[in-house]
């Protein structure tokens, strides 16, 4: 009785619920379509014209758009600007986040508030970030009074108005912004590997040293590449920070992909040619993500997607 | 705030590794290596927490002060930039603004991924992995990368200096995580439960709404919480979307104050620390949940 109830609703549930299943997705595909995918294929669709965003769309332009963006040394010093952030938030805010995860790795008094406090500034708006963060650092303010008092005044220097440190500056904002959510992201994965693991490496002679090498980074790897991924895809998108800060300045400097679109778009209403950047963006984006799913996260992307 | 317990631990770190015993040479090393941690932890906490210390506190000081002295507490206390910014009505207006979009935002992209990721969750229909792929491509693109033709869509809509052409746009964008994060959690809700609840003459909406729903509680308070916090911060939307300054959010009405005032850094500082309460203040209350919805496919991973 039991099983003819349950094999007739199973069916049931196969056949009729196509309809059904559409009517439960609609609402978000509907909203999905709308202000999601609509506006990438319009954004393609506007790269190609010269465009104000006001008068009728009909000066066709073909690519051009896309070989001026190219070859314009501003947007290239832009890209670069990406390029290195993407990589000193590989080469120092990850190792950073791993240290510390390993750290609060383990029980001792204090562990939760660290936890609550290095995990802060990820729920402060960047806004808020940029503005504090520009106070901090201009001349004569916090930074360079206590540089000078514990002996270092020398090494002061207003880092975000210098063509040559504005980017490192803003790369360490960044990492005071988002080192807290990459060490709960690796935290969190360090709590899935079982302790026995660990132990058994001890016992087997391994230094503490040795297990962590050969032992813990190689079980946490599946969370250190999706914490890899998220940095990377957030590096180069990155906005609001750098516009408040600096929008893109001093002598664009600190010009970011993102910052030129926007300052292209909305502030010269070049929006054929914003949008043209808009799509280059995208499509770095995009063969970053594919690549790197398909060369490094292959075997991990079920545990990748759930992680967001 | 975590200064004392650790300072304590510390001190008992240090207390039990004086004690003599034999092995002392490893106790020496694992008492260096703790007091190492130490150090470097509460270097960590200082850089974190400095600056939102000195925003706070330096709200309560006035631009002699701050000129005078940029690391010193107030002497004397002033309140005056606090209080004129709390009884200034664009603050209030601006609390209010985000407060209407968040709560719009959020109530739209739960409900919509609830649906959403039910059938994607506990159905089969042809095509259903290519639709999870295709939310899931979402995460690939934040607002960003659309803003241009998200500008001209929403004015097209007539939604500008609306909160809808916010809140609409943000609940589209935070689709994706929404449901990535939901359809694991409706999937293990176990199907004898639909079962039984199909004898007893429940039909899906009936499930979903009765059942479903309130027995994923945790995982809908997760989603909120992100989108919540998603919303508050998010800052290109409203600045392209709104032009009106009785419409804006709390990121614009910080950062236009504080170009407005550029010479008074204590009122920048007060208006700030203001904007900055109501996200720290969800944190502390939301915590679990914020930081359980963005490593809960970890342990399944």
């Amino acid at each position: 009785m039991a099983t003819a109830v349950g094999s007739r609703s199973r069916s049931g549930r196969n056949l009729r619920t196509w309809g059904a299943a559409g009517l439960f997705m609609l609402p978000a595909l509907g909203l999905y379509a709308l202000f999601v995918l609509f506006p990438i294929v319009q954004a393609a669709r506007y790269s190609l014209f010269d465009w104000n965003g006001l008068e009728p769309l009909d000066q066709f332009v073909g690519l051009a758009n896309f070989e001026r963006a190219l070859t314009d040394p501003t947007f290239l010093g832009a890209v670069n600007h990406n390029a290195v952030i993407v990589v000193l938030t590989l080469a120092i805010q990850i190792p950073i986040a791993i240290g510390l995860a390993l750290m609060l790795n383990r029980r001792f008094r204090g562990r939760a508030i660290l936890r609550l406090i290095f995990f802060a500034p990820y729920v402060i708006a960047e806004v808020i970030t940029a503005i504090v963060w520009s106070l901090l650092l201009q001349p004569d303010g916090l930074t360079e009074h206590f540089l000078t008092a514990i002996g270092l005044g020398g090494v002061y220097a207003p880092w975000l108005a210098d063509p040559d440190t504005v980017l490192l500056a803003l790369f360490f904002v960044i990492t005071w912004k988002y080192f807290g959510f990459h060490m709960i992201l690796l935290l969190a994965g360090l709590q899935g590997i079982p302790r026995e693991v660990e132990e058994a490496a001890a016992i087997d002679g391994a230094s503490r040293w040795q297990g962590i090498r050969h032992v813990t980074l190689p079980l946490l790897g599946p969370t250190i590449r999706v914490s890899v991924f998220l940095s990377i895809i957030g590096s180069l998108q990155l906005f609001d920070l750098v516009w408040v800060t600096t929008r893109g300045g001093p002598v664009n400097a600190s010009n970011t992909m993102a910052v030129y679109m926007f300052d292209r778009g909305f502030v010269r209403f070049q929006f054929g040619y914003g949008s043209a950047v808009a799509v280059i963006l995208f499509l770095m984006c995009f063969v970053v993500a594919l690549a790197y799913q398909r060369w490094v996260m292959r075997r991990d992307m079920e545990g990748a997607t759930t992680y967001g | 705030m975590a200064e004392p317990s650790a300072a304590r631990e510390v001190v008992s770190v240090v207390e039990r590794g004086a004690a003599p015993r034999p092995g002392a040479r490893i106790r020496v090393g694992a008492l260096a290596v703790s007091v190492l941690r130490y150090v470097v932890l509460l270097v960590v906490v200082a850089i974190v927490v400095v600056p939102v210390a000195y925003a706070v506190l330096g709200g309560f000081r006035d631009a002699p002060q701050l000129a005078a002295d940029p690391v010193g507490l107030p002497d004397p206390w002033v309140w005056t930039n606090y209080t004129d910014s709390l009884t200034s009505a664009s603050f209030w207006m601006q609390l209010r603004n985000s407060g209407i979009v968040a709560g719009l935002s959020t109530v739209v992209v739960v409900l919509f991924s609830a649906l959403a990721a039910f059938v994607l969750a506990r159905r089969e229909f042809p095509g259903r992995e290519l639709a999870y792929t295709v939310f899931t491509l979402g995460l690939l693109f934040p607002a960003t990368v659309a803003i241009l033709p998200l500008l001209i869509l929403v004015r097209d809509l007539g939604l500008l200096d609306n909160p809808l052409g916010l809140a609409l746009p943000e609940a589209a964008f935070g689709l994706p995580l929404t449901i990535i994060i939901l359809r694991p959690f409706f999937r293990s809700v176990p199907k004898e439960l639909e079962d039984a609840a199909a004898i007893d003459g429940c039909g899906s909406l009936g499930f979903f709404f009765r059942i479903l729903l309130p027995l994923s509680r945790p995982a809908l308070v997760t989603v909120a919480v992100l989108a919540i916090v998603s919303s508050w911060n998010q800052f290109l939307l409203p600045l392209v979307m709104l032009s009106d300054a009785d419409n804006w959010t709390l990121p614009l009405g910080v950062t236009n104050f504080s170009t407005q005032y550029t010479t008074d850094t204590a009122r920048i500082l007060a208006y700030t620390t203001l904007a900055l309460i109501p996200a720290l203040a969800f944190y502390l209350v939301a915590e679990r949940q914020l930081v359980g919805g963005l490593t809960a496919g970890s342990v399944k991973g």
